[in-house]
């Protein structure tokens, strides 16, 4: 809960007008990582600071007060409620992400596709219900007709990844993405029928304490510069 | 009732403290055996160890056929399977228990019948007095009561061998008075053989038959009041029986020792009692003294003892006693052995004590 | 001064919950109570943590008896081994019961080869990782009170002919039994509101690993009013369980 700390040094007041905080999506977190020392290279007059987690504990953040300048969700319905109660005007697709099956390296249960969720005998995670890559990738499963034995609905990414990294899990749904940036799991594609394409989106809030510096580092993940990051980490242009 | 039967202990205990104890005694069924010593002289670890609840170094611990713990062929029977009675000094009870489950408290875990172990618990406590306090918990008895209590407890379950682990020593004067009466009466009808513990010599001349003296882990002298306290062989037995303990009849004022008559200052006391002389309370005085305080007689010396700026005195009949003088009056009264020498003491500096 | 202090103390202590009252939605709560996910976290918490209650006892009271009566080399080591869940995060608890009993855990792997006995993402991995953080309460508060307690009592009882075994049941654990009810209250407490180790060890599966601590932190991600219902009844329980700590249970531990 980094924005909490943020937050406390804060004093829970605004802060400086150079500073743009930015609560985004863990998934985001390499590709934001690097468009943060891009777009601070080419406006260094603004200092990014990156709060990240899942998005719904991100929204909940929003929607209690937090002092965020932009937000950037995995989904549209965290951003839609964030819309709803008047925090933003109006959100933009940036970036698509489409799920994929993790296995530990080697593939030590031989997964070779969605049906084998639903073997009692083997460890399943995926993400908790509320959570993004939860929500999608129970539409996934049920696009597929399957219905899975699960052995565990881990709270966030990092922690499902954590468990199949370490062979805990024989497998889970998370995003391309996120099997890129691990490097210590395997990936298993999922048929086009079946996937499901998260649509991240971004909002400048409307209380945003610096709203300059929200719009320009929006208007840099949107530009071609910002998307050709996005790509680099797996993620799909709209 | 099984026989009674004979303790043997002969060994030795090192302790992690680096404290020694070299223990060699036997103790006849019917007798009473006093380990008399100061604080810290070893008399807790010996009783430790011939309860079972500390294991010896070499040696070994029998009573009667039955080795408690002899190392060398590896024997070592604990504690709770050692048919003993312990007796300690803030008697133990058990708080959480009443007087009755305390009392029997042994009997249970020798697997006897409630009822019957209720019965037997009843028995003891009647014969100690103690009807009517069943129910009570410890800590609403008095300190007298509880060691009664607690030597029931240990009675009850009829061990072969009895420890008391100086029994009176945390009581108060009087009640001490009043407990080792009943001590000795119940001593005197245990079978088996006994052994006291403790630091005060009245205690262990009036119930014991026989006196170890313990100092730093060694016995150091074994004999009755009278071996110790006219042949002390060390400075802490010469300090004990510095206090002269003299058995008699007493009857008006006067106490008839079988070698003199005493005058003591009670006339009321009737009976058997010990008197207790302080050698200090002693006079000596080269003819006779004038006045004639009411004890007073011709003697000679039979021992004269240098203690540095004191000077032990042996006198001897018609009934030796020990005095003591500082080194300087020994000096200019001229004392050998063999002088004959006047002795005087105040009727009230002797303390009387029924047996 | 004092008073002044005391009370910004009581208030530090009193503010979250009346944050958590006010928030309660408590035309819902009859209904979200009654949600099988909220009775399945509240029977499995219960178990859970009065099973690791029971393996606490079993496992701690012994070592407990070692710690204050034994003398051995390293007992230091040891006490601080058993000190050691108290002061570590629960989740790096969690994790380190994951690289050791995990099904690829050091101990774990083998021991699943053998056996096929698999404790992460089960019940009985819960009930683990709640005896892991909670047993050092039990240890340590019998472990003060044997070491406050005379043992000649218990030399006593054995010249009365009393086992060891008879000793620890009618003489030691009945004289400290005030302290031992105390630590186990605690103990069970303790594991009632574990959270990081046991989602990192036995992961989040409602009716078999997700206890209501889990329970919570999985509804605050998507409606935070049940969220508020079940922490009110984890602060109820909680509440309830130490109000039955008597006064002189308290003064024991």
């Amino acid at each position: 809960m980094g924005l909490l700390m943020v937050v406390v040094a804060c004093g829970g007041s605004k802060g400086p007008s150079n500073e743009v905080l930015v609560s985004a999506a863990a998934s985001l977190i390499d590709a934001f990582g690097e468009s943060e020392t891009a777009f601070e290279a080419t406006n260094s007059e603004f200092d990014v600071l990156l709060n990240l987690g899942s998005s719904s504990s991100l929204r909940e953040q929003v929607l209690e007060g937090a002092p965020v300048d932009v937000f950037a969700s995995a989904n549209a319905s965290n951003m839609a409620q964030v819309i709803d109660a008047g925090a933003s005007d109006q959100s933009t697709t940036f970036a698509l992400n489409a799920l994929q099956i993790a296995v530990p390296v080697g593939n030590p249960a031989g997964i070779t596709g969605l049906e084998d969720f639903a073997d009692p005998k083997l460890l399943i995670g995926l993400c908790a219900a509320g959570v993004p890559c939860g929500d999608f990738g129970r539409q996934s499963l049920e696009a597929a007709g399957v219905v899975p034995s699960l052995d565990t609905e881990e709270p966030d990414v990092r922690a499902l990844l954590t468990k199949i990294e370490a062979g805990e899990l024989d497998a889970g749904i998370v995003y391309v993405t996120d099997v890129l940036s691990s490097g210590a799991v395997a990936g298993i594609d999922i048929p086009e029928e079946f996937n499901v394409v998260a649509a991240y989106q971004i909002a400048v809030l409307t209380d945003a304490p610096n709203p300059r510096g929200a719009d320009a580092f929006v208007d840099f993940v949107l530009s071609e510069d910002g998307q050709e990051i996005l790509r680099r980490f797996g993620f799909e242009s709209p | 009732m099984a026989s009674a039967v004979n303790l043997v202990a002969d060994f030795r205990l090192s302790r992690a403290s680096g404290f020694d104890l070299e223990l060699s005694m036997s103790i006849p069924a019917g007798e009473t055996v006093a380990l008399l010593g100061p604080n810290g002289a070893g008399k807790s670890t010996a009783v430790a160890a011939l309860a079972g609840l500390l294991s010896i170094d070499t040696g070994r611990i029998a009573l009667g056929e039955v080795t408690f713990d002899d190392p060398q062929v590896g024997s070592f029977v604990p504690a709770h399977q050692r048919e003993i009675g312990v007796l300690f000094q803030d008697g133990l009870l058990f708080p959480h228990l009443n007087v009755m489950d305390n009392v029997a408290f042994g009997l249970r875990h020798r697997g006897i019948q409630s009822d019957v172990a209720r019965a037997r618990a009843e028995g003891w406590l009647r014969r100690l007095g103690l009807e009517g306090l069943e129910r009570r918990l410890p800590r609403q008895l008095s300190g007298g009561e509880a060691q009664r209590v607690a030597l029931a407890r240990a009675l009850v379950t009829e061990p072969k061998l009895l420890l008391l682990d100086e029994p009176l020593s945390a009581l108060d004067v009087t009640t001490r008075a009043q407990l080792r009466r009943t001590l000795a009466e119940h001593l005197a009808g245990f079978p088996g053989p006994r052994l006291l513990i403790t630091h005060d010599p009245t205690e262990a001349f009036l119930l014991a038959d026989r006196v170890h003296v313990i100092e730093d882990g060694n016995i150091t002298q074994v004999g009755n009041a009278d071996d110790i306290r006219l042949r002390p062989r060390t400075r802490y037995a010469a300090d004990l029986a510095g206090s002269n303990l003299v058995s008699g009849t007493a009857a008006g004022g006067s106490v008839d020792t079988g070698r003199h008559t005493i005058q003591i200052a009670d006339s009321a006391i009737e009976g058997e009692v010990l008197l207790v002389i302080r050698p200090a309370a002693i006079a000596l005085y080269l003819h006779e003294p004038e006045g004639s305080p009411r004890n007073s007689w011709l003697t000679s010396i039979d021992l004269i003892e240098d203690l540095g700026d004191r000077t032990r005195v042996l006198t001897g009949p018609p009934l030796p006693l020990a005095a003591e003088v500082t080194t300087d009056s020994a000096r200019s009264l001229g004392l050998r052995p063999g002088t004959d020498i006047w002795l005087s003491i105040k009727a009230t500096e002797i303390d009387v004590q029924a047996r | 001064m004092l008073v002044a202090l005391g009370l910004l103390a009581l208030a530090i202590f009193s503010l979250p919950l009346i944050g958590l009252l006010a928030r309660t939605p408590w035309s819902r709560v009859p209904e979200i109570l009654s949600r099988e996910v909220v009775r399945d976290a509240l029977r499995l918490s219960i178990v859970t943590s009065s099973l690791a209650t029971l393996f606490a006892a079993i496992l701690g009271i012994p070592l407990a008896w070692l710690l204050a009566r034994a003398e051995f080399r390293g007992r230091e080591v040891v006490r601080g081994i058993v000190t050691l869940p108290l002061v570590l995060p629960p989740v790096v608890g969690g994790a380190a019961l994951l690289f050791a009993l995990g099904g690829r855990g050091v101990i774990g792997e083998p021991l699943n080869q053998a056996t096929g006995l698999l404790l992460p993402f089960s019940t009985s991995g819960v009930v683990l990782a709640n005896t892991f953080v909670a047993m050092p309460f039990l240890v340590l508060t019998v472990e003060g009170a044997l070491r406050s307690l005379d043992h000649r009592y218990e030399g006593a009882a054995a010249t009365l002919g009393a086992t060891p075994w008879s000793i620890l049941r009618r003489v030691t654990l009945p004289m400290i039994s005030s302290s031992l009810l105390a630590g186990l209250l605690l103990t069970w407490a303790r594991a009632l509101g574990e959270f990081g180790a046991t989602i990192t060890f036995a992961g989040n599966l409602a009716g078999r690993t997700q206890t209501l601590p889990l329970a919570v932190f999985v509804a605050l991600e998507s409606d935070r009013e049940v969220a508020t219902a079940l922490s009110l009844l984890m602060v109820a329980i909680s509440l309830t369980v130490l109000l039955i700590l008597r006064d002189r249970w308290w003064r024991a531990l």
